[in-house]
């Protein structure tokens, strides 16, 4: 069932993007490159409009061209086991092609004047920030955050806030504009209230059946992730919330006949989001919380302490916390969203989002007491990823709770 | 009497199982699946049925092909059908291992049958029917001597590799440094044996079905020497997946 809000959705990604081509060809406006969780509100704060790569790249695999940029990167000296976001992004960028030109007619991606990154999520995100700046020849303004961060925590976030503070010169000199304090606290405010609204979003899936899936919400977190900071994001899931709190009131379910429900961890598979949505719709087992899309919630944000609590609130996203702490999350999760089975995605690009690798899928069946299934894939390279081994996966652990859900209710 | 069919159309080969009531085989058939899955589905099927006809009897299917026989009542996976049939076999706490063309699978069932977790092996071939059948065409040693060829071997020989490819040159390095054909051969099976036991800890009953341990008894002998618990083939290995779709027909419409 389509979601309404989908279509002022689509006015939002568009006014966005053409916004950045103006800016981009008539160079009414700086433009700021950004890591998915960087320091954008700081840039948005000096005026820049901020473009994320991380969100083109997403494009290029949901269009599945990214399949024709990767081995372009590769054959560059871009390993192929590298975060694939990266190869394909940089690949399309060699290639002159961006999926910007099918979709709103744009012909290249907008040319930065600074290009911003928070090792918060990897260390690919500064290499690819680096790649830019040479090609551009602009500044790179990177925040070093380091990972599994809990006995080190007070430390780390008091650097990174020092981090943030220090890139402020540089960043005044591109953009040619003082810093402004309350600028900073009111983008803040706002990227604050749409994190709420998003979370509030999310929330809803915990309802049965729930009125949204993961699929939904990788394409309904696009303004979360590119336009947090900016007013037209929190009118938009204002809206997107009131849509969702309506199905949930008329019992309107995005699975009809859901069965079973799943925890989904890690990267989407983006050149297969359909095919997943109708695959899960099929069994009537939908995903209905995943931890990629919680990850743009950031509530530690303080316009009352700007840089200390961005520091916290970017220092606390899940990527970046050691296994305790993400199994508690998982944990709380699946109680709150009744989950029957957790799907761990192994990307074979990005092992800083394959939270299976160390054993954290059988802890957690252990320790939770439901199972859960490993699929091999990737998020834009199809190269790794079988789609009929994962289909016969996914509908064999369906049968495996079907049988221990009929088996439960012939004992009680 | 009432008769029951399964059908499992595999990566390499397709297998149809006629039972009875009682779940006695009353027919059965194993060919290759070539790239019609349809029309050899409906011949394979035939053929288990022995002249026998296919209307009113009813038809699961399963394997990669499962969805394309138009005639199933109903399509379960591979791993169903093959903890179901291993099941029918040895009714108690089991660890199926099912060693097919292309993939292999692990599967946990607990005293009840239930499905506890499964595994299915990686992309690679590395491990399965279709890694043998690499080596011996590289080789050149025709495919039904490799289990007696191996039988003779004196020195072990490792292939560590869980690429088929890179097994593959690990194995030209081998024949370069003089390792005899014998040795060579044991080492493939071994390799074979290894790559399941990597998926998953395996202790207690251990059923080994597919198709490669049809062909190569000498693979379940490797499995008894490596693990600790007791190891059974049953009577018709390469069959198991098969008979267990014919058994959720027999389930469905009893």
């Amino acid at each position: 069932m389509e979601i309404k809000a989908a279509q002022q959705l689509k006015g939002l990604m568009k006014q966005h993007f053409m916004e950045l081509d103006e800016a981009s060809r008539t160079k009414n406006k700086k433009i700021a490159w950004c890591s998915s969780v960087g320091p954008a509100e700081l840039a948005m704060s000096l005026g820049f409009l901020v473009y994320y790569p991380e969100n083109h790249a997403a494009m290029l695999g949901s269009t599945r061209t990214a399949m024709d940029y990767i081995p372009v990167a590769n054959a560059n000296g871009y390993s192929p086991e590298i975060c694939s976001y990266l190869t394909s992004d940089i690949g399309a960028y060699l290639r002159h092609e961006t999926p910007l030109t099918k979709a709103y007619g744009i012909k290249e991606v907008p040319r930065p004047d600074v290009l911003l990154y928070n090792t918060n999520q990897c260390r690919d995100v500064g290499d690819w920030a680096r790649f830019y700046g040479r090609e551009f020849n602009v500044p790179v303004l990177g925040i070093n955050t380091p990972h599994t961060q809990n006995e080190a925590r007070e430390h780390v976030v008091k650097s990174v806030s020092q981090q943030l503070r220090d890139i402020v010169p540089d960043l005044e000199k591109v953009a040619g504009r003082r810093f402004d304090i309350d600028e900073f606290r009111a983008v803040l405010a706002r990227s604050r209230e749409c994190s709420v609204l998003w979370d509030k979003v999310l929330d809803t899936g915990s309802h049965q059946p729930t009125p949204l899936t993961f699929f939904d919400e990788c394409i309904h977190m696009g303004p979360a992730v590119v336009m947090r900071g900016r007013q037209e994001a929190n009118d938009y899931y204002k809206a997107l919330l009131a849509e969702m709190q309506e199905r949930v009131a008329q019992g309107v379910a995005a699975v009809p006949g859901e069965r079973f429900r799943f925890y989904w961890e890690g990267m989407p598979i983006w050149g297969k989001l359909r095919n997943m949505s109708e695959l899960f719709a099929r069994l009537k087992a939908p995903v209905v919380v995943s931890t990629y899309c919680n990850s743009w919630i950031f509530p530690a944000f303080d316009p009352a302490n700007p840089f200390d609590s961005m520091a916290e609130a970017y220092c606390s996203i899940f990527i970046g916390q050691d296994d305790a702490w993400k199994e508690n999350y998982i944990a709380e999760k699946v109680k709150r969203f009744a989950i029957d089975g957790i799907l761990f995605h192994d990307a074979r690009t990005c092992a800083s989002n394959s939270n299976n690798r160390y054993g954290m899928s059988k802890r957690l069946s252990d320790k939770l007491g439901i199972p859960h299934l490993v699929i091999n894939g990737d998020l834009n390279d199809l190269r790794c990823f079988s789609e009929e081994q994962t289909v016969t996966n996914i509908e064999a652990f369906v049968e495996q709770i079907e049988e221990s859900h009929r088996e439960n209710i012939r004992r009680h | 009497m009432k008769i029951y069919a399964g059908i499992d159309i595999g990566s390499c080969t397709t297998k149809s199982v006629v039972i009875d009531e009682q779940g006695n085989l009353l027919g059965s058939d194993v060919r290759r699946s070539g790239i019609d899955y349809k029309t050899v589905a409906k011949e394979s099927l035939e053929t288990a049925l022995a002249g026998k006809s296919l209307e009113g009897v009813p038809v699961v299917s399963t394997g990669y092909g499962r969805h394309n026989v138009s005639f199933a009542i109903q399509a379960k996976t591979e791993i169903a059908c093959h903890a179901k049939g291993a099941y029918f076999y040895v009714p108690r706490a089991v660890n199926v291992v099912d060693i097919g063309g292309q993939d292999n699978k692990v599967i946990r069932l607990d005293a009840e049958g239930r499905t506890i977790d499964f595994k299915m092996n990686r992309k690679c071939a590395a491990g399965t029917g279709t890694f043998i059948e690499e080596i011996a065409i590289k080789t050149a040693i025709p495919l039904d001597k490799l289990d007696e060829l191996a039988r003779k071997s004196q020195n072990k020989v490792k292939i560590g590799s869980y690429c088929t490819v890179f097994a593959s040159t690990e194995i030209l390095s081998l024949i370069c440094s003089g390792v005899k054909a014998e040795d060579l051969s044991k080492g493939v099976f071994d390799s074979v044996v290894a790559r399941v036991l990597e998926m998953i800890p395996l202790a207690d009953t251990i059923l080994l079905c597919g198709g490669v341990v049809a062909w190569f008894p000498i693979v379940a002998e490797i499995f008894r020497e490596q693990v600790k618990g007791e190891v059974i083939v049953p009577p018709h290995p390469q069959l198991t997946g098969a008979l267990g779709a014919a058994l959720f027909a027999r389930e469905t419409t009893f």
